[in-house]
């Protein structure tokens, strides 16, 4: 038995090894920007999840009882591991018979093995994730001092990375593995199970013992559709954060119907810091990192356009006010010629305005990088009116001009 | 090859225990026999009795496990294996029992360390490779299960583990006389005899051991080492002078019992009511019931194997279908 068992043996994890070792190349070619960077910060991944790749890596050396180890114990503290259990069934399953790709399950869909699969895909990825203090993402022009922290979604590595506001560059902090939507990006309407994207803000939280277990340990509701989602015509409501059902410690990467779902005990980890009302989160396929000094550059162009657009409308020349204004831009209904039109018959009334803009928000839309948010306090008045908001404007670049698209009550 | 040091094991604890108690042989016996009637109740009074006399008889105790499994008393039977795998760990037969138990109860991560175990004592022994196997396989089903969140309901978990029915004797010898002498050839063996080819088949110059022990050991050492799928072993079970059947060459006829020996994921080779007799060349003949089970095949079919004493040794001449 000795000899034709062995080599049988060996055959099949040889297999097993190879799809293994095809998956960590494949995730290889995800190879992170940052990684090249020399001033690594320290990263804590979740334990199951670091058990989980150490595994995967055991694998991928040949340490099978190593990697069953790992595995074995990392589902006796989360027996819900869904991923684990299949890499646990792979491992036994070998010693059988050979086998040659992640998940050799009987039973079960395809659609459910190919979400474990890319699950292990992803998780490999993350693994490969580092940090560093020389790049942020470009997104986070200038937060607020209020604002304490900000999340970005990279949805190639199905993973939210949270940043602190510094009040320089925004510090990381953590980062963590996320589910979205089955179809991926770019949501355009009501149940095309796809996770927008664009610049968003936490809204509200549903608290657990208001939702049924689907949702596990809470929901954060984010602000889709925003206005300049309204302004395409995409609809579809509902966009959360939120957990996973008691039985289930994480789902594939991409399973949900739009929703980004974290593990519980994440989603615990982040509610904590959340502020509802403000925390902005940018969604975006595959973040795009910047060096300090080419945020820095683009922050200051917008904010001298909008230090312009408040001179000029204290100015009360309307026409070098308005000339702030995009072609296509649209308030509550308005166009570009109505808007002009009310600006201009309002302020012939006036012989003296002021405005004040403070607490900015900046943040640039992910995409082609020409068009940012801003949000701000704004206190405006006048010789016949006065009032206090918070205002919300779209800025996009118009010939080498930022100009406002949107402008509005946030 | 398992066979080998298992068997010397099995004589040494047995002279021990035959020594202390030499009355208990015929209650054993009895016992025995009214186990294999189906009468389990008085099986199991008549082997408590034996164990009273001799509570270190480890061959008793293995057969009360047995009864205890019969009797649908999975509790009381794996505190008796259990027992017997602390008291003499080096035996496999208690480990891969507690295994099988372990596994009908659903508990396959136990079974698994108890078949690891067996398989640690002793690393070609098939049946505990075997149902390593199908415990790995259940595992690996039930681990599937839970990553798909399929709910089998596991329907009390249908294992087809192999449950050892004899200590140290295999299931193979047949009708034969007291254990003791078999065993007692066996122990002269080494039991760390490395090359089952060389030494399963080999008749010790034991007084007792007579001519168709020998035979009967070496046919199932064959059966087994085809069930190892051990193929260098198998193939030195024919004598040089072997009729190769259709007048084959000889390698050609071993490169394909190799390919045969070794293609099926599982084979299950068993030697049923073996009848030895010797011819007036002094040759062997075995006729037997042998059946073959694989993972493509089941089949039994009447067999004659006939074999020579080759210095010590006996091989098969001619291997026969009837």
């Amino acid at each position: 038995m000795k000899g034709p068992a062995r080599s049988h043996q060996a055959g099949s994890r040889q297999t097993l090894l190879q799809a293994l070792v095809a998956i960590i190349a494949a995730s290889a070619s995800y190879a992170w920007a940052l990684s090249i960077t020399p001033a690594p910060v320290s990263r804590q991944i979740s334990t199951p999840e670091a058990m989980l790749v150490r595994a995967l890596l055991d694998i991928g050396d040949s340490k099978f009882s190593s990697a069953f180890d790992h595995i074995d114990s990392l589902l006796l503290s989360n027996p819900n591991f869904r991923l684990a259990q299949l890499v646990k069934g792979d491992l036994l399953l070998s010693r059988t018979r050979p086998i040659n790709s992640i998940g050799n399950a009987s039973g079960g869909s395809a659609e459910q093995v190919a979400g474990l699969r890319d699950e292990a895909r992803v998780r490999l990825v993350r693994s490969q994730i580092e940090p560093s203090t020389d790049l942020a993402p470009r997104y986070l022009l200038q937060l607020p001092e209020k604002e304490k922290l900000a999340l970005v979604l990279d949805s190639t590595k199905s993973t939210l990375f949270v940043f602190e506001n510094t009040g320089k560059t925004p510090r990381y902090v953590a980062d963590y593995y996320v589910t979205i939507g089955k179809n991926g990006l770019e949501k355009f309407r009501e149940g095309d199970k796809k996770t927008p994207v664009g610049v968003y803000h936490v809204v509200s939280r549903l608290p657990k013992d208001k939702l049924t277990d689907f949702y596990g340990s809470g929901a954060y509701p984010i602000s889709y559709p925003n206005e300049w989602d309204q302004m395409r015509g995409r609809n579809g409501h509902g966009i959360w954060l939120h957990g996973t059902p008691r039985d289930t410690y994480s789902r594939p990467p991409r399973a949900s119907d739009g929703c980004i779902v974290l593990t519980n005990q994440d989603l615990e980890t982040l509610a904590a810091r959340l502020q509802i009302g403000s925390t902005p989160i940018v969604i975006a396929d595959s973040i795009d990192w910047a060096k300090p000094e080419e945020v820095e550059s683009l922050r200051s162009d917008l904010t001298s356009s909008i230090e312009n657009w408040r001179r000029d409308w204290e100015s009360r020349n309307t026409e070098a006010y308005l000339r702030h204004y995009a072609k296509s831009f649209e308030s509550n209904g308005q166009n570009l010629a109505q808007w002009s039109a009310q600006k201009n018959l309002v302020n012939a009334g006036k012989s003296w305005i002021k405005v004040r803009v403070s607490d900015v928000s900046l943040l640039l839309y992910p995409g082609k990088g020409d068009m940012a948010v801003a949000t701000f306090e704004q206190d405006y008045s006048s010789s016949n009116l006065a009032n206090r908001m918070m205002k919300r404007q779209y800025w996009i670049r118009e010939n080498n001009k930022w100009r406002i698209v949107f402008e509005g009550a946030a | 090859m398992s066979r080998i040091p298992l068997l010397a094991l099995g004589a040494a604890l047995l002279m021990v225990s035959q020594m202390q108690a030499g009355f208990a042989a015929n209650s054993y016996e009895d016992a025995s026999k009214l186990f294999k009637q189906g009468s389990y109740a008085e099986a199991l009074e008549k082997i408590e009795t034996v164990i009273t006399a001799n509570p270190r008889d480890a061959r008793a105790r293995f057969l009360k496990g047995l009864i205890l499994t019969e009797q649908s008393k999975p509790a009381d039977a794996i505190k008796v294996f259990s027992a017997l795998t602390e008291d003499y760990p080096e035996l496999p037969e208690p480990y891969n029992n507690l295994a099988v138990l372990y596994a009908s109860q659903g508990q396959y991560d136990k079974a698994r360390k108890s078949l690891e175990m067996a398989i640690r004592t002793h690393p070609s022994y098939a049946i505990a490779h075997e149902n390593l196997g199908d415990v790995y396989a259940k595992m690996a089903s039930e681990a599937y299960d839970k990553a798909l969140q399929l709910d089998r309901s596991n329907a009390a978990a249908q294992t087809k583990l192999a449950m050892i029915k004899d200590l140290f004797t295999g299931s193979v010898v047949p009708g034969k006389g007291s254990p003791e002498t078999t065993d007692v050839a066996a122990a002269t063996l080494p039991a760390t005899t490395e090359k089952p080819a060389t030494t399963a088949a080999k008749p010790t110059p034991s007084a007792t051991k007579t001519d168709t022990d020998a035979v009967l050991a070496a046919v199932n050492g064959w059966a087994k080492a085809w069930s190892n799928k051990d193929a260098n072993a198998y193939l030195a079970y024919y004598a040089p002078t072997f009729q190769v059947p259709g007048g084959e060459a000889r390698a050609n006829w071993e490169a394909t019992r190799r390919d045969r020996i070794v293609r099926p994921k599982l084979i299950e080779v068993s030697v049923g009511s073996p009848k030895v007799s010797f011819d007036a060349n002094g040759r062997a003949v075995v006729k037997f019931r042998q059946g073959y089970k694989s993972d493509a095949l089941n089949t039994f079919g009447a067999k004659t194997l006939t074999l020579v004493k080759n210095s010590d040794r006996w091989q098969i001449v001619q291997e026969r279908m009837n």
